[in-house]
């Protein structure tokens, strides 16, 4: 089989020449118990090119990259660089052939400096000593041949989101890596750092790097790929010039059928003022502020987007207005009544629910049942208990009801939820939080790390229950979302709100420049001094 | 008495009791860094002890005590390692076992060794030049035993290493993120078990220290409680050897003002208040430490196993 592959003359005439292949994957199959993650896949990377792998969640590319990089060993399969044969057995060796990995959750300690994270588990000679001028001159001749500005001595947890990144992606070129993997790397940026980062990306492929870019998002893959491989349910269904196709055929080509872009919304019927939030201000995890000083209507029957790059008071906002974090400062009034720092049961009772950022740390008991999840709200009352007995029969109607009406595939309403997909596991949450008709809704990232047919489904419900008069607050990364779901959309910055724009007239550059810290209205003239900085 | 004299002598029964809390401490430090609790202190230092005394009586020869101590400690400690690293064990129940192994153990060998005389104790040392600083001289650098002063010049070599070598970067790392550690090639298994053994080997010298030097006779259970002040002097110094010798002096001195001040204090309550000290040091250590990101290493007592985060 070997030799058979090695003298395969069919396979020289389709690649351009052999040198210009950087990677070739042959066959790669991986398994994971209860599932086919790769199912023999073919791909080949050419030298200097940006090649996108798109797909679905779940659809095997992180698997692969992994496999590339190192973390996982194939089951079946080889590896070619540049046309040898190639075991990676770990990072390590990855790093050995020079391939870069930047994963989707940065790989860097919080408590250490930019600088001692990059030169992290490396041998330069110096034995144990650290020739930290050294290290900081090099890190600076990369940050400024590549635009990666950065403080050598600034400690992780000090940086935003988007310097991280810019550590991971030195990290990498430190160690002369030739092929850099970015595994969605855009998840967490704001629109201009995410131009910042595709336009580093094109002066590390004119130097000569090959870039494989992980992502779901079909506009990033026609910015910034020259060619792409479009993986479903493990397999490849094709590769393609960015040239050469356009976002529907490659949506097509992902999902397997014909995916409708635009959310079919009815105008907005706006009701009374259902939250007025006044000057609210609270602390986060480390007792730092968090929120400071928001205030903002909320009305029935519309949906308010809240659009932030992530650590900006988002995660917080929606603690405290559903009674898990104490407000120092400020005021919530819910259909006028005053319900600042109420237990997060009279808030719920209230009729607020809750979908929490965490699905299955906060949003689930992932060890019971569906069942059991499914009453946690409504257990302490008739009918589902009485006195301190729990209807078990009842629950176990209501429960394969609720399965039956949001389309919760599971083997039984019994089966423990940590066995269940994202998708399904969200169903489950939006079935408990919405039934009895809350009023105010919380959703927070309610689609995160879902495949296209689940978040379809899931903006269906949510515009479902604002066409029934539920004021909506619709925490959001996902930029995308916020605008095709929101009436209005609320950006927050450090706690703040930057300002308040109507969801149809909304313009993402704008939205963009509010996100990094500009105050609605300044942004106008701000904009021309920008152009000019770009 | 005049306050100098009384300062003097503060200063020396500090050093004195503060040098094994001290050496306790410098080696649970670097295990803890790297990520792993290890409750088992006290048992290393007790049999770092027995193995220390039994040595020097058979041989005369005090610093081969000093040596088979520390080796007695580290390989005692592999004990924890492999149940924690390698099996992955619960660390607190694992370092627990190996305090009531040490102790036991030590306990039962030692048992035809009480009461008998030891000949030749760890001998003082007075350092020329730095004696004749007034106060500080006669305290800290007059008649205290070498290895006080090497443990003393063990801090400044500790810190160094673990802030500003590629050594220390690498602990650090392996004890805050193992995963972010191993997805560079580092070895994660094996900087634990070097930490785990450098704290061992540390408390078995402080065990020598005790039975051939401070108390120089074998007792069972003479480490008292030792052990498990180191714990707490660790995180009272914020995981850094610096301020693990300012705790640990200042915790011997407590100790000592606590002997003195009899005369005026029930003694039970004073003999209590070293340990109200560090629990009140706890206290406010942690609630500072939520806030600076100063608090125990993220990975503390969590097994690392590639794949699974």
């Amino acid at each position: 089989m070997m030799s058979g592959s090695m003298t395969d003359g069919t396979e020289m005439k389709t690649a351009a020449s052999p040198s210009d292949c950087a990677i070739e994957l042959r066959g790669i199959v991986k398994r994971f118990p209860g599932v086919v993650a790769n199912d023999g896949i073919n791909l080949k990377i050419n030298r200097g090119e940006i090649h996108c792998l798109l797909g679905e969640n779940g659809a095997g590319k992180t698997t692969l990259m992994r496999i590339l990089y190192g973390l996982y060993q194939p089951d079946a399969g080889e590896i070619l660089l540049t046309g040898v044969p190639t075991k990676i057995r770990s990072p390590k060796d990855a790093l050995v052939h020079r391939i870069g990995m930047v994963h989707q959750h940065f790989r860097l300690v919080p408590t250490l400096t930019a600088a001692e994270n990059i030169i992290l588990g490396l041998d330069e000679g110096t034995g144990p000593f650290l020739n930290i001028r050294k290290v900081r001159a090099k890190i600076n001749k990369i940050a400024n041949a590549y635009g990666l500005a950065v403080d050598p001595q600034a400690k992780i947890w000090q940086l935003s989101v988007g310097q991280q990144q810019r550590v991971e992606i030195i990290k990498a070129l430190y160690r002369d890596a030739d092929i850099l993997i970015m595994d969605e790397p855009t998840s967490v940026l704001t629109p201009q750092e995410v131009d910042q980062l595709f336009s580093t990306l094109r002066t590390l492929v004119d130097d000569g790097l090959t870039i494989i870019f992980i992502t779901h998002k079909l506009d990033e893959v026609m910015e910034v790929s020259d060619r792409v491989t479009v993986l479903r349910k493990g397999k490849v269904v094709g590769t393609q010039l960015t040239s050469e196709t356009d976002k529907p055929s490659l949506a097509k080509l992902m999902v397997g059928r014909e995916v409708v872009f635009r959310v079919e919304k009815t105008p907005v019927h706006r009701g009374d003022k259902l939250l007025e939030v006044t000057e609210l201000h609270a602390l986060n995890d480390r007792g730092l502020p968090a929120l400071r000083g928001m205030s903002f209507d909320l009305y029935e029957g519309e949906i308010l987007g809240v659009a932030g790059v992530s650590g900006n008071g988002q995660k917080e906002l929606a603690e405290v207005l559903t009674g898990l974090r104490h407000a120092t400062r400020g005021r919530v009034m819910l259909a006028g009544k005053n319900v600042t720092n109420h237990s997060a049961r009279k808030i719920a009772a209230a009729g607020v629910a809750h979908v929490p950022t965490e699905r299955i740390t906060m949003g689930t008991v992932p060890n019971m049942s569906i069942r059991e999840n499914l009453v946690l709200k409504s257990y302490r009352y008739p009918p589902v208990s009485h006195g301190m007995f729990i209807d078990y029969r009842y629950a176990k109607q209501m429960a394969q009801q609720a399965m039956k009406e949001y389309q919760i595939i599971a083997p039984s309403d019994e089966t423990a939820v940590k066995l269940l997909s994202g998708g399904n596991i969200q169903r489950l949450v939006l079935a408990r939080e919405l039934s009895g008709d809350p009023r105010l809704i919380v959703a927070a990232h309610p689609t995160y790390g879902l495949d296209v047919g689940a978040t379809e489904q899931i903006r269906q419900i949510l515009l479902q229950q604002r066409d029934r008069g539920a004021g909506i607050l619709l925490i959001s990364e996902d930029l995308e979302e916020v605008m095709t779901l929101s009436d209005r959309i609320m950006v927050m910055f450090q706690g703040g709100v930057m300002g308040i724009v109507d969801g149809a007239a909304a313009k993402i550059e704008e939205i963009g420049l509010m996100m990094a810290g500009e105050k609605q209205g300044v942004s106008a003239s701000a904009q021309s001094t920008n152009a000019k900085v770009a | 008495m005049g306050w100098e004299s009384w300062l003097i002598s503060t200063f020396a029964r500090a050093l004195a009791y503060g040098t094994p809390l001290l050496l306790g401490t410098l080696g649970e430090i670097y295990a803890e860094r790297s990520g792993v609790l290890n409750l088992g202190i006290e048992g290393m230092m007790i049999m770092g002890a027995y193995a220390a005394f039994v040595v020097t009586s058979k041989t005369g020869q005090p610093w081969l005590g000093v040596i088979v101590a520390a080796a007695v400690g580290g390989v005692f400690s592999l004990i924890h390692a492999f149940a924690s690293i390698t099996l992955k064990a619960n660390q607190v129940v694992s370092g627990l076992a190996l305090t009531m192994l040490g102790l036991g153990l030590a306990g039962v060998l030692g048992r035809s060794w009480v009461g008998l005389p030891l000949f030749t104790p760890l001998t003082r040392a007075t350092v020329p030049g730095l004696s004749a600083i007034p106060i500080i001289g006669p305290g800290f650098f007059t008649r205290q035993c070498l290895l006080a002063y090497i443990a003393m010049l063990l801090v400044p070599i500790m810190w160094y290493i673990l802030f500003h070598t590629r050594i220390g970067v690498t602990i650090r790392a392996v004890g805050e993120d193992p995963a972010t550690a191993d997805s560079l090639g580092v070895n994660v298994a094996r900087v634990r078990y070097l930490c785990v053994v450098v704290g061992g080997i540390f408390a078995g010298i402080a065990g020598a220290y005790l039975s051939i030097y401070y108390r120089p006779a074998w007792t069972a259970g003479m480490t008292g409680g030792i052990g498990w002040i180191v714990i707490a002097l660790t995180i009272f110094a914020f995981w850094n050897p610096v301020y693990g010798l300012v705790g640990s002096y200042f915790f011997a001195a407590l100790y000592f003002l606590a002997y003195r001040m009899q005369m005026w204090v029930a003694p039970s309550i004073l003999k209590a208040m070293p340990y109200v000290f560090a629990i009140l040091i706890l206290i406010f250590v942690s609630r500072g430490t939520l806030q600076k990101r100063m608090g125990a290493p993220a990975a503390l007592t969590l097994p690392y196993t590639r794949g699974e985060e």
